[in-house]
């Protein structure tokens, strides 16, 4: 499940909540971490940011294929 | 019926209805396939991640798909392709190092070694042994014990590495003498290079599903020469249910349409073009690719392994804790070799669910939370079950 940052701490260290834990991260890996966006965490690190404009195309995509599948 | 699911953006992912109706439309566009033709045609997809291959089974969507749409599992499991050799070395350091603290990740603990050992049991048996979530926590365990060695078990694809050369950059402005690290690491596509060029009587893979967060991390670019090159197609994708639907689906309508060599990005919300460059040099920096790495199924593939660049070689357990490589034999009765290759099922193997379990596992497919057998053991019965009331729902 995506985390979304909550804090920053300081400039490699973010606090994220996901599934209502709260948990503090590093953004070593991750340019410009701002509170309220969404990151993939892994091993205790924030590995991608996730784009809520893409998550939202990709769930419009799905409509898309039901209609006509060469859009795919 | 259950009523349907609404929640927040990314719970969406999860959404039965909307699972549901994709698997429709895949139902559609295999049936289809079979009008046309006259002949029933089936669907090889190998999903290359072990992360893909607990998430088909644990939302049930092996008993959504059609009948000629087969899955077939991948390597990407690192616990599973890592030799058994490498355990027992890390055992003998264990063994001959008393005061070492050795720092892992959960998964390693259980896997067999030699002589039925495995790290869990030289714990059991004294050995100061620590299940960590992040490199980084093994970082502070050496910060926190300055008199003793501190060895961490780096293992894992493109998704951990980075993670694992942030830890040593971090131990390196820290000025720790006494934080090292094992560097078991492993690259994606020599591996990938390695299942698509294996002979089609021995592996038949029509498409393939591309590693998702492999991809947040190294991008869509260095998988791309595989679709061309191999003429199988690739839809990277993400892990929630609907994910993986749609994404099955994107791979049975290229088939259809002979867009072969083409490859699809479903993930699009995590993994851009090229990748996530702040990882990517970071991993550079710290790493560097060995000549050659043993995998457990495939033996050596050149260039598929990372190991500690000199300028970091204060880090680097191997010299340091001088730790001896050894290449072993598989238990002679265990199929994790062809399973992790696609060329077997768990359930194939004789060993499954009778020697071979999760309290005593035999093989590391049996033991990984990526691991083939272990999502076999977890989640088949729930499968079957699943498949009673599942083809109701789903008309063809």
């Amino acid at each position: 499940m995506p985390a979304e940052i909550v804090q920053l701490v300081d400039a490699n260290e973010v606090v994220v909540t996901v599934g209502g834990i709260r948990k503090t991260v590093s953004s070593a890996l991750i340019e410009n971490p701002s509170v309220g966006e969404f990151v993939l965490i892994h091993v205790g690190l924030c590995l991608a940011k996730i784009d809520r404009e893409e998550a939202e195309r990709t769930l419009a995509l799905f409509s898309e294929l039901a209609s006509d599948g060469e859009n795919a | 019926m259950i009523p349907s699911f609404s929640g927040t953006l990314f719970e969406q992912f999860k959404d039965r209805d909307r699972v549901l109706r994709v698997a429709e439309q895949l139902h559609k566009e295999v049936n289809g396939k079979l009008v046309k033709d006259g002949v029933g045609r089936s669907y090889s997809l190998m999903e290359f991640c072990g992360g893909h291959t607990h998430a088909v089974f644990r939302y049930g969507l092996n008993s959504l798909l059609p009948a000629g749409v087969k899955m077939v599992h991948g390597p990407g499991c690192p616990v599973c392709v890592l030799p058994q050799g490498k355990i027992d070395a890390i055992i003998k350091v264990a063994e001959r190092e008393s005061d070492l603290i050795i720092c892992t990740y959960a998964d390693l603990l259980r896997i067999p070694a030699a002589g039925g050992k495995s790290l869990l049991k030289q714990k059991a048996a004294g050995a100061d042994i620590r299940m960590v979530y992040s490199p980084l926590d093994a970082v502070k365990v050496a910060a926190n014990a300055p008199d003793r060695p501190v060895m961490f078990v780096a293992i894992g694809f493109e998704t951990t590495a980075p993670a694992t050369a942030v830890a040593i950059s971090e131990a390196s402005r820290l000025g720790l003498k006494n934080f090292f690290v094992y560097c078991l690491h492993l690259l994606t596509p020599p591996a990938v290079q390695k299942v698509l060029q294996a002979p089609a009587e021995t592996v038949a893979v029509d498409g393939w599903i591309g590693p998702g967060h492999v991809c947040s991390v190294i991008g869509v670019a260095p998988l791309r020469i595989f679709a061309e090159t191999h003429g199988r197609p690739v839809v990277i994708s993400g892990f929630a249910p609907l994910d993986l639907m749609q994404s099955i689906l994107m791979l049975v309508q290229m088939i259809n349409r002979g867009r072969l060599k083409e490859i699809s990005n479903q993930y699009s919300r995590a993994v851009l073009e090229n990748g996530n460059q702040v990882a990517l040099a970071a991993m550079s920096r710290v790493f560097q690719t060995r000549p050659f790495f043993e995998w457990r199924g495939f033996g050596l593939i050149a260039n598929s392994g990372l190991r500690i660049r000199d300028e970091f070689s204060a880090y680097d357990a191997e010299t340091c804790l001088a730790i001896e490589d050894v290449s072993v034999g598989d238990h002679p009765a265990c199929q994790c070799a062809a399973i992790i290759r696609g060329q077997r099922k768990p359930d194939d193997c004789k060993l499954f669910r009778r020697a071979c379990r999760p309290e005593h596992p035999v093989g590391p497919c049996m033991v990984s939370s990526e691991g083939a057998c272990a999502a076999y053991f977890q989640f088949i019965n729930a499968e079957r079950f699943a498949r009673g009331f599942a083809a109701d729902e789903v008309k063809a």
